[in-house]
């Protein structure tokens, strides 16, 4: 775990201070609501449908027991208590009073983390692969390279007021489960033939009304260039970024608008000035920062260990908790283990006080005290002994917390939609419940094999149904809530946008028309060998089109 | 309107000239872009001028003339177009402008900080500025991420700084 030294530690407690004294200005009326506003986006806060919100950056996705405590404690002394994890790696509380907002922040910075940078026109929370620094053939652990980029980003006095929102994800795996063609920058550490590590730069990605797959601009930028070609990027994007439209003022648009050729260009024409000076990344920084990320002390293992092939062997339901939730370790012996926040039925990505102390206390007693939260909104501990999974899962059964569907239908990424987001179109929880509960049986869910249904309640598509296998976007029609589905779209390495199925379903149709796809699907593959996504690469989306609407 | 500079309230000598309006036989006067481009030789000879670019006029379009400029403003059309950010840092980090840097329009006190660093010295502000709030602004942060205009050092380099002494001291 990275820890904070002594500057970052009074750079936090000094925004504090500041938000503070922003929010007495707003409470005594010295600042309008208008003035407040990008004050308060500054720093995570929202105004939502009923209330504040506030967005808690969790910074790559890492986090230790005793921060997870804290925000346990949080959600219970000023919230009601739960709190929502995001598909960007955040931790939403959904009705903090605005009074109450910095001590939130200052309860938050004394376990080092912070709001900043969750919200508003500038660059976002870095967000890295939920397995970083545990996944079998990594290049080098991507969290290092997102905590410089976290420094570098944090309070940019240059980069603040963006044409738009600037979101970066990094991996460092060929295997992408950060979904970094679907951001402004995606990076993923790579090695050039001479063996020196590096970053493809993918530029222009995003989701929003207008979905687009990033663009490799520069298969090689040197580590010691990261800065220095990311600055050239968001100089190039600060001045020429489109600011008449705000629909079109992410850097996706100006790349389309331009032309990836003369973008890249220009890119390397500003970076040509810069990159020689202050903005080099110094290999003693990266040296400090890779040690905090440590292997922790692992024991030498023998991988498969007697008792835990028994209980596969003898318990199914543990067999099949296994086979959905458990991903291989990079080190013999260990398992990284995922903790499902949809329960059948739930809310996807809510989590109760309770939960999170109970999960705190288990990463303590299984997982060198470290947690991650992951973009498909669930909770990995990644550093787990085989030989204690059949005690974890039987304690997380008792949390309601071993749902055995990681990457199964029933684990749905939806947004929050109509039940709190002003500018939604339709319900999404409800849905991704109706489906959930549809697809209860988890025989049935283990058979359908490897399923991602997102869904958003509008099109700016924050629960990413562009790249969902099946995605479903609520649309109004004349007042009444309708749902679109699209087919065989993908967040990951062979990422792709989703395409239309025909017209919408409405809401007491939307689970029955999911279902139709689905066994359309279980009729028409190849075999089990064949998943939903591949069936659709092959087919493409005709025979579920024919099955769905010839049908009606 | 106030102007602010050194955290402090003075009074201003420069005047901003609607292109239409003929210019005074004295004083400073602050000209856009446009009129700077139409009337150059006559500005060139009446001297005491200065320039104001709107938000989508990049200072490069002015970098071979910098040394005629008593005073360069940069436009904020409404706060949340900040890509005279940018232009400031061009103008004084790569074109070496030394001169007066001066942001206008839709300056909010909580950007100050940010401007300053990004190389503006001057700011026209639309509220009555506190001068002690003006030195609270740019005092809030006691350390950087990241070098600007402003070229006081990073946390990365104190930090190493700090090691390779410890180390000298050590040996
Ligand atoms: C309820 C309050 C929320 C509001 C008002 C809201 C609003 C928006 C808007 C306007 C956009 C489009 C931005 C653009 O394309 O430039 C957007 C995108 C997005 N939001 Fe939200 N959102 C909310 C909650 C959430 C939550 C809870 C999540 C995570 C679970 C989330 C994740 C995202 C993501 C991932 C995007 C896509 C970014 C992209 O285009 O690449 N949002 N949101
Ligand atoms: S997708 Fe639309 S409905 Fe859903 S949270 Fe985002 S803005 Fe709200």
């Amino acid at each position: 775990m990275y820890r904070y030294d002594d500057f970052d530690q009074t750079f936090v407690n000094e925004r504090v201070e500041q938000f503070r004294d922003q929010v007495a200005r707003r409470l005594s009326g010295e600042l309008t609501e208008d003035e407040f506003k990008p004050l308060r986006l500054m720093n995570g806060l929202y105004l939502q449908l009923h209330a504040y919100m506030l967005r808690v950056a969790i910074p790559y996705g890492t986090l230790s027991s005793t921060q997870l405590r804290k925000l346990a404690e949080i959600s219970r002394k000023y919230d009601r208590g739960y709190g929502h994890f995001t598909t960007r790696q955040n931790l939403q509380y959904n009705w903090p009073a605005l009074k109450d907002t910095p001590d939130i922040l200052a309860e938050l910075a004394t376990v080092e983390m912070h709001a900043l940078q969750t919200s508003g026109n500038c660059i976002r929370n870095v967000t890295a692969d939920q397995y970083a620094g545990v996944a079998a053939g990594e290049v080098d652990d991507p969290r290092i390279y997102a905590e410089v980029l976290r420094q570098w980003s944090s309070l940019h006095p240059e980069f603040s007021f963006l044409p738009r929102k600037f979101k970066i994800a990094i991996t460092g795996c060929a295997n992408d489960r950060a979904a970094i063609k679907v951001h402004d920058i995606g990076l993923v550490v790579v090695q050039n033939e001479a063996g020196e590590t590096g970053f493809e730069f993918w530029v222009g990605g995003g989701l929003g009304r207008t979905p687009v797959i990033g663009k490799c601009i520069n298969p090689f930028v040197a580590k010691r260039d990261l800065l220095s070609y990311t600055e050239a990027v968001l100089r190039v994007y600060n001045m020429l970024g489109r600011r008449d439209n705000m629909y079109k003022a992410r850097i996706k648009i100006l790349v389309n608008e331009t032309g990836v050729e003369e973008f890249t260009r220009l890119v390397n024409e500003e970076w040509a000035e810069i990159r020689e000076g202050y903005l080099e990344l110094p290999e003693e920084e990266v040296q400090r920062i890779r040690a905090f990320f440590a292997p922790p002390a692992y024991e030498a293992l023998e991988a498969d260990p007697a008792e835990f092939m028994q209980k596969l062997d003898a318990d199914p339901a543990f067999a099949d908790w296994a086979h959905a939730n458990l991903a291989p370790h990079k080190v013999s012996g260990y398992a990284i283990v995922n903790l499902s926040l949809k329960p059948i039925g739930g809310i996807p990505g809510d989590v109760t006080d309770s939960q999170m102390e109970a999960v705190a206390g288990l990463a303590d007693q299984f997982s060198f005290g470290e947690i991650r939260a992951t973009h498909e909104q669930n909770l990995t501990l990644p550093h787990v002994r085989q030989k204690d999974l059949y005690a974890l899962w039987e304690a997380l059964q008792a949390l309601d917390l071993a749902t055995p569907n990681v990457g199964l239908v029933s684990d749905i990424i939806a947004c929050p939609g109509l039940d709190y987001c002003a500018l939604a179109n339709a319900r999404s929880i409800p849905v991704a419940q109706m489906i959930s509960d549809r697809f209860a049986d988890l025989k049935r869910q283990h058979d359908i094999g490897p399923l991602k249904i997102k869904i958003s309640g509008c099109i700016n598509a924050c629960g990413h149904h562009h790249v969902g296998h099946i995605g479903i976007l609520g649309v109004d029609k004349k007042g009444t809530e309708f749902y679109q589905i699209t087919l065989g779209g993908s967040a990951e390495e062979d990422a792709a946008v989703g395409q239309i199925l025909g017209p919408a379903f409405g809401y007491d149709e939307v689970t029955d028309a999911v279902e139709n796809v689905v066994n359309t699907y279980l009729e028409l593959r190849e075999g089990p060998g064949e998943t939903f996504l591949q069936m659709v690469r092959r087919t493409g989306v005709t025979p579920f089109k024919e099955a769905l609407y010839e049908a009606a | 309107m106030k102007l602010l500079k050194d955290g402090k309230p003075v009074s201003d000598d420069w005047t901003h000239l609607d292109d239409a309006d003929p210019a005074p036989a004295a004083g400073g006067i602050i000209v856009s872009l446009a009129r700077w481009r139409e009337e150059r030789d006559a500005l060139l000879k009446r001297g005491q001028v200065g320039i104001r670019l709107k938000s989508d006029e990049a200072p490069a379009q002015i970098r071979d003339d910098l040394g005629h400029f008593g005073v360069i403003a940069l436009e904020f059309p409404v706060y949340r177009d900040g890509r005279a950010f940018s232009y400031a840092r061009l103008l004084r980090e790569r074109f070496g402008y030394k001169g007066e840097l001066r942001a206008v329009g839709n300056v909010l006190f909580d950007q100050l900080a940010f401007m300053h660093r990004c190389g503006f010295d001057t700011f026209e502000v639309q509220k009555d500025p506190d001068a002690d709030r003006f030195a609270e602004a740019l005092s809030t942060f006691s350390m950087r991420y990241q070098r600007a205009a402003d070229d006081a050092p990073t946390a990365l380099e104190l930090r190493h700084k700090a090691r390779r002494n410890v180390a000298q001291e050590g040996r």
